[in-house]
């Protein structure tokens, strides 16, 4: 059995990711990050560490914060996946947790971004109001390597506090 | 990094997936939800070549209330274990030992039993399960057996799972003061599998990472019969332990991790009871 041979071990699978319908045949093995990046062409969500370790690649599968290459793709068949590029509104109205990472200067570089925003997301919606403690708890499953930590638990704590947020989500 | 090639197959039903085990042979492995054994394909650790994903098996994702005891399905996630209110009343310690585990997204994906089939001696619900005397429901092929905790764990990665077999139910038995609880884990980083840690339940103590399995710390439990106090109880905690170094720690810190931990554990179990 060639380990490196393609179209050997394919199975179909059907995603809503974003709302969207995205069907493909991939590879038995094709992880949901690369899926949704090579497949659905939504590259917002980054690869990190790609060890389970970082959460760049933070999505929502079924509304609930996941590492995306940490699934894979077929295990997601027919269920729901949101990334980054489905929190704003149609109108291209920023998402609550979106513009309190703007208001608060929530990033640096900006690599972890996507899967901080899709963590708290997750974590607002399970915990609408935490505490510090409980943000600073629920992004253990995200480092940023600029180590701007203060301001994304700020963005956090003031999507909070604004009204509507988990909303759209 | 992505996991070598291997034959994906979905089981919807227990019996599904044992025929499929059963079909494919040892080079299929089960997988749950993915959050130890992805990680290890990846780095090429494991290479089954075939796959049985268990995630549409949803008749094993359940906690019950069997009396004297909590029927947790297999294929219930640290997520949903951590916060039932009947786990976190009747035994708080497997409840706050699976918010321990890992990180909020692992939590939403990794399952009880996956940690437990997976038998990592680092992992956090194996020695949390282990000072609860919880019983594992196990089925294959000829049919359905049980196996007490105390001898399931067999070696690193090593269980009294033979191939084909699923693991389908824990049985926790409910702990007669269940506030007498402390779950203690050394290391550096939240989502670091423990460097030691320890899960205290009355006077029951088990060990994480102190040797190639989950350890019960007989010698602190049997001084704590025989009236030790606390302190020295808890000294004995690296006895008949067989702890590892490795880049993160060495055998002699990892004793002296347990001794620390151990005493503190009973300290809570004993300040919360």
């Amino acid at each position: 059995m060639d380990s490196d041979s393609e179209g050997e071990f394919e199975v179909k699978v059907e995603l809503t990711v974003n709302g969207k319908d995205v069907t493909a045949d991939v590879e038995d093995r094709t992880l949901l990050v690369h899926f949704l990046r090579d497949v659905a062409d939504l590259t917002a969500t980054n690869i990190g560490c790609d060890t389970t370790s970082c959460g760049a690649c933070t999505v929502l599968l079924d509304g609930e914060s996941v590492k995306s290459c940490t699934v894979l793709a077929a295990q997601a068949d027919g269920r729901a996946v949101t990334t980054l590029e489905g929190l704003a509104s149609d109108a291209g109205e920023m998402h609550p947790v979106q513009r309190a990472f703007h208001e608060e200067h929530g990033l640096q570089c900006g690599y972890c971004t996507p899967g901080m925003v899709m963590a708290i997301v997750s974590l607002l919606k399970e915990n609408p109001s935490p505490t510090e403690a409980e943000v600073r708890q629920g992004l253990e499953g995200n480092i940023c390597r600029c180590t701007g930590y203060h301001n994304i638990v700020r963005a956090a704590l003031s999507a909070a506090a604004s009204s509507g947020t988990g909303a759209s989500q | 990094m992505i996991p070598p090639s291997f034959t994906y197959a979905r089981a919807t039903s227990v019996d599904e997936a044992i025929a499929l085990a059963t079909e494919h042979g040892e080079d299929a492995k089960y997988l749950a939800g993915g959050q130890s054994l992805l990680p290890l394909m990846k780095l090429r650790f494991a290479a089954p070549t075939v796959l049985i994903d268990l995630g549409r098996v949803t008749e094993l994702s359940y906690i019950r209330d069997a009396g004297t005891y909590v029927a947790v399905g297999a294929l219930t996630r640290h997520h949903d274990v951590a916060t039932s209110e009947l786990l976190r009343s009747d035994i708080p310690l497997l409840a706050h030992t699976a918010e321990a585990v890992g990180d909020p997204q692992i939590r939403h994906r990794g399952t009880i039993g996956g940690s437990v089939a997976h038998a990592d001696a680092a992992a956090d619900l194996p020695a949390a399960l282990l000072a609860l005397d919880a019983t594992f429901v196990i089925r294959g092929e000829s049919g359905t057996r049980s196996v007490p905790a105390a001898g399931f764990f067999h070696g690193i990665f090593e269980t009294a799972l033979e191939p084909g077999e699923l693991l389908t139910e824990i049985q926790v038995p409910k702990p007669a003061t269940p506030a007498a609880w402390s779950f203690q884990k050394f290391n550096k980083r939240a989502i670091d599998f423990a460097m030691v840690g320890v899960a205290v339940q009355g006077t029951s103590v088990a060990l994480i990472n102190m040797g190639s399995t989950p350890l019960r710390a007989t010698a602190v439990e049997s001084a704590l019969a025989a009236g030790a106090s606390v302190a020295d109880a808890a000294a004995l905690a690296a006895e008949g332990t067989n702890a590892g170094s490795d880049i993160h720690a060495s055998k002699a810190y990892r004793e002296h991790l347990a001794r620390v931990l151990v005493r503190r554990a009973l300290e809570e179990a004993s300040a919360r009871s």
